[in-house]
């Protein structure tokens, strides 16, 4: 077995360790925070909407596609999107487009920062840059990452609604029964946990391959690739052991 | 005053410095000097404690960073400012904000005070009405000056300056000479300037340390420096190569 792997991880996990033992601030803590919600957060709105509204519309749309036979209600592409969207397709899909958009601005940030001294600078002044640079954003990701799902799984439901109606494939009651009919609130908290678990993985793993770059600009986009990489396998690597710890 | 005792560096395989002893004075320009490899950014490195030696030990005004805890090299950490080659100012702030940055950390200040600071530390260096610029909007001098103002918004003992003419124009390298030059002597801090430029050298160096592969070759003042280079073999084709740049 390759041994990089216990070289990175060791070195991932005294990343961690590092960013709690000297806390800086609360002041400019909570200034950085709001900061990276924001960039996070709202940043992150118009890819998650476009991308969730689609899901929502090609799920109603094959679903209706497969169901060839007349004795299953029509009622039951409502239970397929809004399950499969809380389920699978809000957190997982959202966090896959996320691990993209917010993890490779994440590690191309701080691998900037790290190939023009700027991290070197903090050191010299005594300021713990691994807290000042990653903690705000993991903490901001893990904020804003969930909420960003919530609203994913309503727009994707929605879009799925849309898509039913302008097609013909079933009619809103159609839509709202099937919706409805199984709804648990588990399935909800399910979600919520694996947007919270893949929120600190994309925002945690990118900020670890920025954070330990070495070189020039060429660097920092390898950097960004591999933080996108690793935070997509992890982010689907920890959908399906939280499947199997939590279903 | 800062004192380098029986210092030796290496990574993985190469060693990059060895034994070296040296002291750095206060008040003075300390100026490392040699060709590029020559272990002096590392050496710089060393001394601010972004790389930790091997073994060794460096005593800023006999304290020991190499066996301080974390609460006591922040204290030392404080009276430290730096020039970096590459200025390192943050991208995304304004050149008050990089200016007040170590100020919102170290420092006890109002807003207001920091302000003030932040405008006196800006005439320092003779760059009023730049406040509000990003550092990506400002020349490379006007850089080099945010970042020396940077280095001087706390009240620091020791100044490091990396290179501090490279990609400067001559004229703009004397300026930015003249003022680390002046600051050094009206604040009496120990300034340690890491440079090939022998311009530099000849024109604000009082105590000059020379580099060779890895090894303090020379260490003296300017006086002795001009008699040096006519008999340092390894100096003297130091000289000659950097006329030839």
């Amino acid at each position: 077995m390759n041994l990089s792997f216990f070289y990175h991880f060791g070195r991932y996990i005294l990343f961690l360790k590092s960013m709690l033992t000297k806390p800086e601030k609360f002041e400019i803590f909570f200034k950085r925070l709001f900061d990276e919600m924001y960039k996070i957060g709202i940043g992150s709105l118009p890819i998650i909407a476009i991308t969730s509204l689609f899901i929502g519309a090609v799920t109603t749309v094959q679903t209706a596609y497969q169901l060839v036979s007349g004795l299953i209600s029509k009622t039951v592409i409502g239970t397929i999107v809004s399950d499969s969207t809380m389920l699978e397709l809000g957190p997982t899909i959202s966090c896959l487009v996320l691990s993209g958009k917010v993890g490779a601005h994440i590690a191309s940030e701080i691998g900037n920062m790290r190939i023009s001294e700027q991290i070197d600078a903090l050191d010299v002044m005594g300021i713990n840059a691994s807290g000042y640079l990653a903690f705000p954003k993991i903490i901001a990701g893990m904020i804003m990452i969930p909420l960003l799902n919530i609203i994913a799984i309503t727009l994707s439901i929605y879009g799925g609604y849309l898509a039913g109606e302008w097609s013909g494939i079933l009619t809103h009651d159609e839509f709202i029964t099937g919706a409805r009919s199984t709804f648990k609130g588990f399935t909800l908290f399910f979600s919520t946990v694996k947007a919270f678990t893949f929120a600190f993985i994309i925002t945690s793993v990118s900020s670890y391959h920025g954070y330990y770059t070495k070189g020039g600009a060429l660097e920092v986009g390898e950097s960004s690739t591999k933080a996108v990489v690793y935070s997509s396998v992890l982010v689907l690597f920890f959908d399906y052991i939280l499947a199997e710890l939590m279903l | 005053m800062i004192e380098v005792k029986n210092l030796n560096k290496s990574f993985t395989d190469k060693h990059v410095l060895y034994d070296i002893n040296a002291t750095l004075l206060s008040g003075k320009n300390n100026l490392i000097i040699g060709a590029s490899g020559c272990g002096k950014s590392v050496l710089l490195k060393c001394l601010v404690g972004l790389e930790k030696p091997q073994t060794g030990s460096i005593l800023f005004d006999n304290r020991d960073i190499l066996n301080m805890n974390p609460v006591e090299l922040r204290v030392v950490r404080k009276e430290i400012g730096m020039l970096f080659q590459g200025t390192a100012l943050f991208d995304s702030l304004t050149v008050e904000e990089n200016i007040e940055f170590p100020l919102r950390f170290f420092s006890k200040m109002s807003p207001a005070e920091r302000k003030d600071r932040v405008n006196f530390c800006l005439e320092r260096v003779n760059l009023p009405n730049v406040n509000k610029k990003y550092p990506s909007e400002i020349s490379g001098g006007m850089k080099k000056r945010v970042g020396i103002a940077r280095a001087i918004a706390l009240d620091i003992k020791y100044l490091f300056c990396d290179e501090p003419n490279s990609g400067l124009d001559p004229i703009t390298s004397r300026v930015i000479d003249e003022l680390i030059n002046e600051i050094t002597k009206e604040y009496q801090i120990t300034n340690i300037v890491a440079s090939h430029d022998m311009k530099t050298v000849f024109d604000i160096g009082d105590h000059i340390l020379f580099m060779y592969k890895g090894k303090l070759w020379w260490e003296g003042n300017k006086e002795d420096f001009r008699h040096a280079v006519k008999e340092v073999e390894e100096l003297k084709l130091f000289i000659d190569a950097s006329y030839f740049e």
